[in-house]
């Protein structure tokens, strides 16, 4: 039995070698640039500065696929960025103290260090936690929420509620987390002197590395079944119900997947910019962020990318000659984005790229 | 024949409102039952019920050797009870081959789910011809006609082998040709599945049904072949008590 078509539909062209090949040809591309030529070209500032932007690149990827991918709007990465940043911070202050007390706890009058911070003087620890306790909080949250069916705007407002209240606990805990003024003083990391612009350049390739390996990570999720069912609960979390799925789940991974990139990149920062204070990962800094992804296209793993560095150099170029400014220009450029091409720069992008073929 | 799904003593209370009350209905294996009524007989409540989307005040759902009350959505289906609903759901954003491979995955365990699909498995190929959609196989869903997304759902219940097909007026809103194409995919597919098909269009009942079921104010009226419950004066009496050219659909 053949059941006609009624409406005539445009066939999508036959995958070429030329279009085939086109992903693989710019990612090699911006690889070339990111590894060789920026780092010939970039004086060590500015270096440091595009580090800094890759390493939140990492957490607009993590965005882009519970948001872009899976519709879970997350207000609230900068904890899990947090957690993986203070994880880092507390095993370099410990090395740095050689057996001693961090400064800052000198400082704050604590006499013994505390338990929570014993098992971090291990290496292996520190970097598995890095991952491993954003992962488990997400994990935790989502089974709890995702099976209680909270989504939408609901879930958006707790994961922000959530980075307000980690800012608190942080700030008022003084000598545990070092309070406002967060951790910082770090002279060395495994060993290497980190005022060294050699080990700043090193840094900086390593952060690059790590994001084109998550990024090509993410790209086989998004391509793989679990993708196509990801986007699937995105658009129709019930209908995948009566598919057999259940949907809790799928997104529970998801967000536990986004959360662990944030911790990973939380861990990158601390060496990179020298510091991790409850100021760089509250409800500010996790709200930029996805207004970064918006920007670049949520739409698109490689618009998340694209989103976090664009913003950041314009952030980095706009406050040099305007401080105060660039809060506004953040969100006219939202607004614009959001009514004139809500699929980002990205969408952009591949709309041209559709009209010239 | 055995029963295949067996419903006994079935009650559904919304806020008060009791939207079946006291149903029993067994369907044997390899039937193919018409479920009407007039609106508000509790059709829809009664595949809600089966399906998990609604929890009965009072009674119970056997399928098979499981009971079905209590039950979460995913888990009934995962038992070998399908669905579709009255405006159909697919996916969008994904080819019509990418719907059914995820309708046909998801026995997988969630980590096989990681991997790319590679060609096109059995069940999807089969669902493909069954449905008559090979040709837009790579076209998105979203792309489709009212009358494809039907079997396009259709053919992602087919595509995940289910025990039990309930359909939920598969043919409303579709045009006179597009009905009788569904009415041969109906038919194609009751060969070989216990199917339910809930329905309001009488000329569709008259060419396509053998057993059916009448259900009125949230109870069975009566059950029989077409021509019984065509005859039947209590059936004449419900469709005239409520508009007159509905009844004269259902009694002509």
């Amino acid at each position: 039995m053949t059941l006609t078509t009624e409406r005539p539909v445009a066939k999508t062209p036959p995958a070429t070698w030329r279009t085939r090949l086109q992903g693989p040809a710019v990612f090699a591309t911006v690889a070339v640039l990111a590894l060789v030529v920026a780092p010939l070209l970039l004086e060590p500032f500015r270096l440091g500065l595009l580090a800094k932007y890759l390493v939140y690149a990492i957490v607009a990827l993590g965005i882009g696929l519970a948001w872009g991918q899976g519709g879970m709007l997350v207000l609230g990465q900068g904890v899990f960025f947090g957690l993986g940043g203070y994880a880092m911070g507390m095993h370099l202050k410990l090395v740095e103290a050689q057996g001693d007390l961090p400064d800052f706890m000198v400082w704050s009058g604590v006499e013994q260090l505390p338990a929570l911070w014993e098992p971090f003087a291990n290496p292996v620890f520190a970097l598995a936690m890095v991952v491993l306790a954003p992962m488990a909080l997400a994990t935790a949250l989502g089974a709890l929420v995702f099976r209680q069916r909270v989504r939408g705007a609901y879930f958006a407002i707790l994961t922000q509620a959530l980075a307000a209240a980690f800012v608190i606990l942080l700030i008022g805990q003084q000598g545990l987390t070092g309070g406002t003024n967060g951790l910082t003083n770090f002279f060395e990391l495994f060993g290497q002197d980190l005022a060294l612009d050699e080990t700043q350049r090193v840094l900086y390739i390593v952060v690059a590395v790590v994001l084109g390996l998550l990024y090509l990570g993410a790209r086989q999720l998004v391509n793989s079944r679990f993708g196509r069912l990801l986007v699937a609960v995105r658009d129709g979390e019930d209908r995948v119900r009566f598919l057999g799925y259940n949907p809790a789940t799928v997104k529970t991974v998801t967000f536990a997947i986004s959360a662990g990139m944030a911790g990973l990149a939380g861990a990158l920062f601390v060496p990179v910019v020298g510091i991790i204070s409850p100021a760089l990962l509250g409800v500010v800094p996790s709200l930029e962020l996805v207004v970064a992804v918006a920007v670049g296209g949520r739409f698109a793993l490689a618009g998340a990318v694209l989103g976090a560095v664009v913003m950041g150099y314009a952030k980095t170029t706009f406050s040099e000659q305007f401080a105060g400014g660039w809060l506004y220009l953040q969100g006219a450029l939202f607004i614009l984005v959001m009514t004139l091409a809500p699929r980002g720069i990205a969408g952009l992008l591949r709309r041209r790229r559709k009209e010239t073929r | 024949m055995t029963a295949l799904l067996e419903i006994r003593d079935l009650s559904v209370v919304f806020d008060g409102f009791t939207a079946i009350d006291g149903v029993d209905l067994t369907v044997d294996q390899g039937e193919l039952r018409f479920l009407i009524g007039p609106n508000g007989a509790g059709k829809t409540t009664l595949i809600d019920v089966i399906t998990g989307l609604t929890k009965p005040a009072a009674g119970a759902v056997r399928f098979g050797a499981d009971d079905l009350t209590g039950r979460k959505e995913h888990e009934i289906v995962r038992l070998g009870v399908g669905r579709t609903f009255q405006t159909s759901v697919i996916f969008e954003e994904l080819t019509v081959v990418e719907n059914l491979d995820l309708a046909a995955s998801f026995r997988r365990p969630l980590w096989a789910l990681a991997g790319r699909r590679r060609g096109i498995s059995e069940a999807v190929e089969h669902a493909l011809t069954t449905t008559g959609l090979d040709e837009l196989a790579n076209e998105h869903a979203r792309v489709l006609s009212h009358g494809q997304r039907q079997w396009l759902e259709i053919g992602m219940l087919l595509a995940q082998r289910p025990r039990l097909l309930l359909l939920d007026e598969p043919v409303a809103g579709m045009s006179l040709d597009e009905r009788s194409r569904t009415g041969e995919l109906l038919t194609e597919i009751a060969k070989d599945h216990t199917v339910i098909v809930v329905e309001h269009d009488m000329d569709f009942l008259r060419r396509y049904a053998s057993q059916v079921t009448v259900l009125h104010e949230g109870r069975v009226l009566t059950e029989g072949s077409v021509e019984e419950v065509r005859a039947n004066p209590k059936v004449q009496e419900v469709y005239l008590g409520r508009a007159r050219e509905e009844a004269d659909d259902a009694v002509r």
